[in-house]
């Protein structure tokens, strides 16, 4: 017996499920063609302060003019909404979800916003070996943080990816033409060589590397009167030199909620994430 | 996926499709030169795979929600989504729910709540049914491919 291919059976195939996701990425494209930039914000490890520096970028960008959009897309661990003072619900209408209102009126759209106080985020199904498709899960979610939010015009929108370069590849198979990626790392060798990766990941997919931002490069020291080192190292120095981008901050480190840099210093690195790289294109 | 009536050369016709239960997503089809039919079942572990991937098995009958793989899939918090209100039909009137349909409805988990309303909404409206009452949902969950809602 002999069976004739998939393709020599001209009738529809009523799943079609490759038009489905092709109708999925369109359907982000065209959400997004009315944002000019979409820049990724990444690290290598989490808590170097990449959500924090996400939400002051943000925030200074906003505060001069220009329409900013947040995807928080560390499912996991969202943290750049409350730091942005966004909170839920999430108004729902026929064209889309809108987006919450955060400090300099930022549009910020997180996972935050969907999960209980302190709970985990959870998947209802599978309930077994859900492993084998946790990516796509994750995947899947911010296909719809990016495609299904009614943005409007921006002229910058920043994803704060999860750490490592786990989060580059779903994100630029959504945005193939991402503007950019700005990567933050500490000024110690281990974060460096972290970020190093995921800075290796974003440039062999083709993805312009914005610069680097060095956070808690040390601390003011009330009693002697002098700034001290945090970390040993001088991450920030040594990946700009490796990957011949530029370090666009040093932000020391301040316990205080105050943003611990001055305001021209987050005004700088938000003008290099709207100058520098490439257009999205059409 | 397409299926092929090795008797006749045809491509078979989908019939329609059903959860049968756990887990098992049911469809038939049905060959239309000789009539033969055929179910596929397939496991839960198969649906869940092409689940995660935002698609539909059989294709889709409705434009997708706004977050609707969100809303079906994560456990979220009740409070999170505020939803508008589903449209009226095209005589201007918002079908009812009957008592057992608003009890059924109020199973559903709260996150997805209100956009499972919606789409029985506007199913309701569209076909010019008054009142939505367990069949009507039993009905539109098997044509419209709700899975899970």
């Amino acid at each position: 017996m002999s069976f004739r291919t998939y393709f020599d059976v001209p009738g529809a195939d009523r799943s079609a499920l490759g038009e489905q996701v092709a109708a999925q990425r369109a359907r982000v494209a065209r959400r997004l063609a009315s944002v000019a930039r979409v820049v990724a914000i990444v690290s290598g490890k989490g808590g170097v302060g990449k959500s924090y520096v996400t939400a002051a970028v943000a925030a200074a960008a906003a505060r001069h003019g220009t329409q900013v959009g947040v995807v928080d897309a560390d499912l996991k661990s969202p943290t750049v909404a409350r730091m942005l003072g966004a909170t839920g619900p999430l108004a729902v209408t026929d064209d889309g979800v809108a987006p919450a209102s955060g400090a300099e009126g930022v549009r910020v759209v997180s996972s935050d916003f969907l999960l209980a106080d302190g709970r985990p985020l959870a998947w209802r199904e599978p309930e077994d070996d859900r492993f084998v498709w946790r990516g796509a899960l994750e995947a899947a979610a911010l296909r719809e943080f990016l495609g299904d939010v009614t943005w409007g015009r921006l002229d910058l929108l920043l994803v704060d990816l999860p750490p490592g370069a786990d989060g580059v590849s779903d994100l630029t198979a959504l945005v193939p033409q991402l503007s950019g990626a700005l990567a933050v790392t500490l000024p110690s060798d281990e974060s460096g060589r972290s970020v190093a990766r995921t800075m290796h990941a974003l440039r062999d997919a083709g993805i312009p590397l914005l610069g680097v931002v060095e956070n808690m490069s040390g601390y003011h020291c009330d009693a002697c009167r002098a700034d001290r080192p945090l970390f040993a190292g001088h991450a920030g120095d040594t990946l700009a030199d490796a990957f011949r981008v530029p370090l666009l901050a040093r932000i020391p480190f301040d316990g205080s909620a105050q943003p611990a840099a001055p305001a021209d210093t987050w005004r700088s690195i938000a003008a290099a994430l709207l100058e520098g790289g490439r257009g999205k294109g059409p | 996926m397409k299926f092929l009536c090795l008797a006749c050369d045809e491509q078979m016709q989908f019939r329609e499709r059903q959860e049968p239960g756990d887990g098992t997503f049911a469809a038939s089809f049905t060959c239309p030169s000789c009539g033969h039919e055929v179910a596929m079942l397939a496991n839960p572990a198969e649906t869940q795979l092409v689940g995660a991937l935002g698609v539909k098995i059989g294709g889709r009958e409705l434009d997708e929600q706004p977050m609707e793989f969100v809303r079906r899939n994560v456990v979220g918090r009740d409070d999170a989504f505020a939803d508008a209100a589903p449209a009226a039909g095209a005589a201007g009137r918002r079908p009812a729910w009957s008592a057992a349909a608003e009890e059924r409805l109020a199973r559903v988990p709260a996150f997805v709540r209100g956009m499972v309303k919606k789409i029985y909404g506007e199913y309701a409206a569209e076909r010019g049914i008054a009142e939505i009452t367990p069949e009507v949902m039993d009905r539109a969950r098997t044509e419209l491919g709700l899975e899970g809602m």
